[in-house]
C-alpha cells in the first residue's frame, strides 16, 4: 500500500514535468542535433583560422538580416520545401526516396518541353500548366521505382539512385542537341523560354516570386493528403505496418507506388520552379546535374527529417536551411571560408538527427507513456 | 569512322576500361562485405570523395602518389569508425545516415579544396607498373594485361581474396551469420556489433582507397570528383548478387562502357548526345538486373536492421 502511494507520488512528479516537456519532446532532439552541427562548424571555422562568432553572425545577417535577405532565403528554400514535402509522403509510407535529384530534373525537362510547345498560351494558364507538367514529369520518375519496389521487390534506394543517373544523362542528351540554344557558343542550355511561363515576382520590391506560394500550397496539400484523407491514412498505415495493412485488405503495392509518385511530383514541381523562377528562365545543364538541382534532392531529405516528416514543419525547417544556404555566401565573404561548409554541416545535421532517433523515441515514449497512464487513471 | 575498329584502338579502349573499373571494384568489394554483415553504407560516395581529396592533397604536397594512396586508405578507415559509431552504436537508419555522410563528404572536400588548393593543380599518378617489362614483348595482349599500375593488380587480386575471406574463413562465416541471422549468431557467442564494425571499417577503407585510386588516375581534384561513382558501386553490389566475381563483372562492364563511349566521342564516331544516351546504358541495365536479382536472389536477411538483443 505504502509502496503504491510512493510510486504514485513519483508518477505525479514525473507527470508534472512531462506536462511541460511533452510538446517539446519531439523538437528537443533535432534542435540538439543542429546545435551539435553548429559546434562542429565552429570547430572547423576555428581550424581555418576564422572567428566562429564573426562567421555565424555573417551567416545569420546574410540569411535573415533584412527584406532582401529574407527574400533570398525564401528563394533558396523553395526547392527544399517542395522536395521535403515529397520526402514526408514517401518516408511516412515506409519508402525511402533518394531520387529527388532525378525527379527534379525530369520535372524541369517536362515543364520546359511544355513551355516550348505552348509559348503563346496566356500567362495565367501557362504558369500553372508548366508547374503541373513539372509535377507529372517528376511523378512519373518517382512512380517507376515505386512500381518496381511494389511489384518486383526492387530496393527503391538503388533504383532511385539509378534513376538519378539516367535523368542526368537524359538532360545532357537533350541539351547537347535537340534543345540547345541555336548559335555558335555551344553551352548546354535552352533558349530563353516563353515569357508567359515566367513565375511572376511578388510585390514588395524583392526578387521573391510566386514559387514560394506554390511551395506553401503544395505543403498544405501534402499535409491534407497525409493527415486528412483516406488515401493518406492508407499510406501511413502501410508505412507503419505493411503486413497488417495487407491483412486489413489494403492494396499495399498501390500505396507504395502512389507514395513515390506523389513524392516525385513534388520534386518535379521544384524542377519547374528552378527553371521558370530562375533569373535566366532557361533549363541549364552546363556544369552537370548537381549544378542545376543545387543538391536540393538530397537537402530536401535533411529538411523533411528536421521537420519531423510533417509537411508544415518541413516548410519551417526548409526556410531555416534555405537561410543557411543564403547566408553561406555572406559567411564566405566575411571570414573567407567557402560556403561549401554549409553543405558539410547539412550532412552533419542528418547524421545527428538520424543518430539521435533512438534517443528521441525514448524521450517521446516517456512523455506519451505518461499520457496513457493518465488515461487509465 | 572505321578508324575506331582497329586492334590498336580497341585494345587501348579495353585497357582504359580496366583502369576505370578499379575505383568501382574497390568500393563495391568493400561495400559487399559490409552488406554481407547486414550494414548498408550509402555514404560510399562521400567517403570516396574524402579519400580522393586526402590522396590528391598528400600527393600534391609530398610529391608521392604512394603516400597519397596510403592517406586515402587511412581516412577511409577513420570514416569507417565514424560510420560504425553512427549505425552500430547509435542504431541510426542506415540509408539516411549514409546520405548524411555523402553530403558531409561533398561539402567538406569542396571546402578543403577551395581553402587549401584553390585552383586545380595536376599531380602525377602512380608510376609503378610491375609488369610493364612484359608488355613490350607480348604485343596487344601485353598492353591489355601488363600495362597497368600496381593498384590495378591489387584491386583485381582482392576479388579472390575477398571471396576467400567471405566463404573460407571464420571471420567470413561470422560476417554472413550476422548478416543473415544476428540473433542466432549472438546466441552462439558471436559479437554481432564487433563483426559489423569490422565489416564497416573494411568497407569504408576500401571506399577511401577507391577514391584515392580515382584521384590518382585522373590526376586532379575538383568538386564532386566522384560524380556518382560511389552510388554506382553500391548498385554493383546488388548487380553482382553480393558475390565478389559478380561485383567484378559489373565493375568491368561500367568501366569498359565508359571508356568505349569516351573513345568513340573523342574519335568523332558519335556525337555528344549519343554519348549521353550510351552513358545511360549501364544505369538502365542495372535497374533491369535489380529486377532479376530481387526475384531470384535474396539480399542478406538482416540488411539495414540494427541489432538489439530484445528486438
Amino acid at each position: 500500500m505504502l509502496r503504491m502511494t510512493s510510486s504514485q507520488e513519483q508518477f505525479s512528479i514525473k507527470h508534472e514535468a512531462a506536462r511541460y516537456i511533452r510538446p517539446f519532446a519531439g523538437l528537443a532532439v533535432p534542435a540538439g542535433a543542429v546545435v551539435a552541427a553548429l559546434v562542429v562548424g565552429a570547430i572547423l571555422l576555428a581550424v581555418f583560422g576564422a572567428n566562429p562568432l564573426t562567421g555565424y553572425r555573417a551567416l545569420f545577417t546574410g540569411a535573415f538580416g533584412g527584406p532582401d535577405e529574407l527574400a533570398a532565403t525564401a528563394l533558396k528554400s523553395i526547392p527544399l520545401m517542395l522536395v521535403g514535402v515529397g520526402i514526408c509522403i514517401a518516408f511516412r509510407t515506409g519508402v525511402i526516396n533518394i531520387g529527388g535529384e532525378g525527379q527534379i530534373i525530369m520535372g524541369a525537362i517536362l515543364a520546359t518541353l511544355a513551355a516550348l510547345a505552348l509559348p503563346d498560351v496566356p500567362r495565367p494558364i501557362l504558369v500553372p500548366l508548366v508547374m503541373i507538367a513539372g509535377g507529372i514529369g517528376g511523378g512519373i520518375w518517382g512512380a517507376i521505382p515505386g512500381a518496381l519496389k511494389a511489384y518486383s521487390g526492387v530496393n527503391e534506394i538503388l533504383s532511385t539512385i539509378m534513376m538519378n543517373i539516367i535523368a542526368g544523362f537524359f538532360m545532357s542528351f537533350l541539351l547537347e542537341d535537340w534543345l540547345i540554344e541555336p548559335g555558335a557558343i555551344r553551352i548546354q542550355q535552352t533558349k530563353r523560354l516563353s515569357q508567359n511561363a515566367d513565375l511572376p515576382i511578388l510585390p514588395g520590391g524583392t526578387r521573391l516570386h510566386l514559387g514560394i506560394v506554390v511551395a506553401v500550397i503544395v505543403a498544405v496539400l501534402g499535409y491534407l493528403l497525409l493527415f486528412h484523407s483516406s488515401l493518406g491514412m492508407r499510406l501511413r498505415a502501410v508505412g507503419h505496418n505493411p503486413h497488417a495493412s495487407r491483412a486489413a485488405g489494403m492494396r499495399v503495392e498501390l500505396s507504395i507506388t502512389q507514395a513515390l509518385a506523389f513524392s516525385g511530383a513534388c520534386a518535379g514541381i521544384a524542377g519547374a520552379v528552378l527553371v521558370f523562377g530562375s533569373e535566366s528562365h532557361r533549363l541549364i545543364g552546363e556544369g552537370g546535374p548537381l549544378a542545376f538541382t543545387q543538391s536540393a534532392g538530397f537537402n530536401g531529405i535533411v529538411t523533411a527529417l528536421f521537420g519531423g516528416l510533417h509537411p508544415l514543419f518541413t516548410v519551417l525547417s526548409s526556410y531555416l536551411f534555405g537561410g543557411m544556404l543564403a547566408g553561406g555566401i555572406s559567411l564566405q565573404r566575411a571570414v573567407q571560408v567557402p560556403q561549401a561548409l554549409v553543405i558539410a554541416l547539412n550532412g552533419v545535421v542528418v547524421v545527428f538527427v538520424v543518430g539521435s532517433l533512438k534517443l528521441r523515441n525514448r524521450v517521446q515514449r516517456w512523455a506519451e507513456g505518461d499520457v496513457l497512464m493518465e488515461d487509465r487513471a | 569512322m572505321s578508324d575506331f575498329f582497329t586492334v590498336a584502338i580497341i585494345t587501348a579502349t579495353l585497357a582504359s576500361g580496366i583502369r576505370l573499373a578499379v575505383p568501382f571494384l574497390l568500393a563495391a568489394l568493400g561495400e559487399a562485405v559490409g552488406q554481407r554483415a547486414g550494414v548498408l553504407n550509402l555514404g560510399v560516395e562521400g567517403v570516396m570523395l574524402i579519400g580522393a581529396f586526402a590522396a590528391y592533397y598528400t600527393a600534391l604536397e609530398t610529391g608521392s602518389a604512394a603516400f597519397g594512396l596510403l592517406m586515402g586508405l587511412v581516412v577511409g578507415m577513420v570514416m569507417g569508425l565514424v560510420y560504425a559509431l553512427i549505425t552500430v552504436g547509435m542504431h541510426a537508419e542506415q540509408g539516411i545516415s549514409g546520405i548524411g555522410i555523402y553530403l558531409f563528404g561533398l561539402g567538406f572536400t569542396d571546402l578543403l579544396f577551395q581553402k587549401q588548393v584553390g585552383t586545380p593543380r595536376p599531380i602525377s599518378g602512380l608510376q609503378a607498373k610491375p609488369f610493364n617489362w612484359l608488355a613490350d614483348d607480348t604485343g596487344r595482349v601485353g598492353e591489355l594485361l601488363f600495362s597497368h599500375t600496381v593498384l590495378t593488380y591489387v584491386a583485381f587480386l582482392l576479388v579472390p581474396v575477398v571471396y576467400w575471406l567471405i566463404t573460407r574463413t571464420t571471420f567470413g562465416l561470422n560476417v554472413r551469420a550476422v548478416g543473415e541471422n544476428p540473433h542466432a549468431a549472438d546466441t552462439l557467442g558471436v559479437s554481432v556489433n564487433g563483426i559489423r564494425t569490422a565489416a564497416i571499417v573494411f568497407g569504408n577503407t576500401m571506399a577511401g582507397l577507391a577514391g584515392a585510386a580515382l584521384a590518382l588516375e585522373i590526376g586532379i581534384f575538383q568538386q564532386n570528383l566522384t560524380a556518382g561513382r560511389g552510388f554506382i558501386a553500391i548498385a554493383l553490389v546488388y548487380f553482382g548478387a553480393w558475390r565478389p566475381v559478380g561485383v567484378m563483372a559489373g565493375s568491368l562492364l561500367f568501366g569498359i562502357v565508359s571508356s568505349t563511349v569516351l573513345r568513340l566521342q573523342v574519335e568523332g564516331v558519335i556525337s555528344g548526345s549519343v554519348a549521353s544516351i550510351a552513358n545511360m546504358a549501364p544505369a538502365i541495365l542495372t535497374v533491369v538486373v535489380l529486377v532479376v536479382v530481387s526475384r531470384r536472389i535474396g539480399q542478406p536477411a538482416a540488411l539495414t536492421r540494427p541489432f538489439t538483443r530484445d528486438g
